[in-house]
């Protein structure tokens, strides 16, 4: 039954990946009420980002892993509460995932600055 | 005397709410004023009962709302003036209170719930250590007896009509927990597979509406660790 295990790996996936963002959701969340907090402006709040190499690794994980959980979540959502056909609901979850992935990426670019230098 | 005002489902899928009033009486359970209301006002009305004692499970309806035994269930304790009850949520709907069950049943096979065994009558019977943490695990869930309340009370079986359901898959952890049972690969299989554990939200709602306590939740929860050892091992089930 390959689909059925598939199903499997999915749930999985999205599990493992909600373990993995715990901890990076609570250091997202410090890190913008340390940023907020301590009235640094916008430019040196960028101007500190930029120079982070651990920030571009931290955060483009943590954009691959939104990337990956949340489309899996949605993708049952709209199976169960809206009641799309599976393969409907596949094909946003994957529309999704690159859109996220996208989003989230350029995101890191323009707070790290990693493309420009 | 005064009266007690139920609400009884007439009808299949298609019905509606017929309203009867019965003496209220000293001591009276739900399955006392259905079985009142079938003799004494309407012979017509269909509903399933057997032991009256809360061992055949087949008395199952839902009152007021929730999935209950209602034999066990007194109308004094539901602390309401009007009781409503109708069929088993989840099943399609044969007459007033009685359900099509073979859908539920199904899926108890579906869960590969079928024991399986390499001993014959030549061996000597198993030995199977009461203290041993399979069988505690399994004895946790064993004592189901297929009632389908916690079948009902399920919101992701009502979703998803592919999930197989927390009563099959308590079935399949007291399973996989027993030592004699020699198709533990197919079951798992099964279990974890398109409708399976993976489905569950873990709401909940089986654990509370089982009428003796069993917790299907936490069933599901051991085969999903199950299943995450077994795949993170490398296996497919």
């Amino acid at each position: 039954m390959p689909n059925a295990m598939l199903e499997m790996r999915l749930y999985l996936l999205q599990r493992l990946t909600a373990v993995l963002m715990l901890p990076m959701v609570i250091g997202h969340l410090a890190t913008i009420m340390y940023a907020t907090r301590s009235e640094l402006t916008a430019a040196s709040i960028l101007e500190r980002t930029q120079s982070s190499p651990w920030l571009v690794v931290f955060y483009t994980g943590f954009v691959v892993l939104v990337a990956i959980h949340a489309p899996l979540g949605l993708r049952k959502i709209m199976g169960e509460w809206l009641r799309l056909p599976s393969k409907l609901a596949n094909s946003i979850s994957f529309v999704l995932f690159i859109v996220f992935l996208g989003l989230g990426l350029r995101g890191v670019w323009a707070l790290t600055g990693v493309a420009i230098s | 005397m005064s009266h007690l005002t139920v609400r009884i489902w007439r009808g299949a899928d298609e019905g509606e709410f017929q309203s009867f009033s019965v003496p209220m009486r000293e001591n009276q359970t739900v399955l006392d004023v259905v079985s009142e209301v079938q003799r004494s006002q309407d012979q017509s009305l269909s509903y399933r009962f057997a032991c009256r004692v809360g061992v055949c499970g087949s008395c199952a309806m839902m009152v007021n709302g929730k999935p209950r035994w209602t034999c066990r269930t007194h109308i004094r304790s539901l602390k309401a003036s009007v009781v409503t009850i109708a069929p088993l949520r989840n099943m399609p709907r044969i007459k007033d209170l009685v359900t099509d069950m073979s859908s539920f049943i199904d899926k108890w096979g579906k869960a590969g719930n079928v024991f399986e065994s390499q001993r014959d009558r030549g061996d000597a019977p198993a030995q199977v250590d009461p203290a041993s943490p399979m069988r505690k695990a399994a004895d946790a869930a064993i004592e189901c007896i297929n009632c389908g309340v916690c079948h009902a009370a399920c919101d992701v079986v009502s979703w998803n009509d592919a999930y197989l359901g927390p009563a099959a898959l308590n079935r399949a952890w007291s399973l996989v927990n027993d030592e004699r049972h020699s198709g533990k690969k197919e079951t798992m299989a099964a279990a974890m597979g398109d409708g399976g554990c993976g489905n569950c939200h873990s709401q909940g709602n089986c654990m509370a509406a089982c009428p003796i306590g069993l917790s299907p939740t936490r069933s599901i929860a051991g085969l999903k660790k199950m299943s995450l050892l077994s795949l993170l091992g490398g296996s497919d089930a």
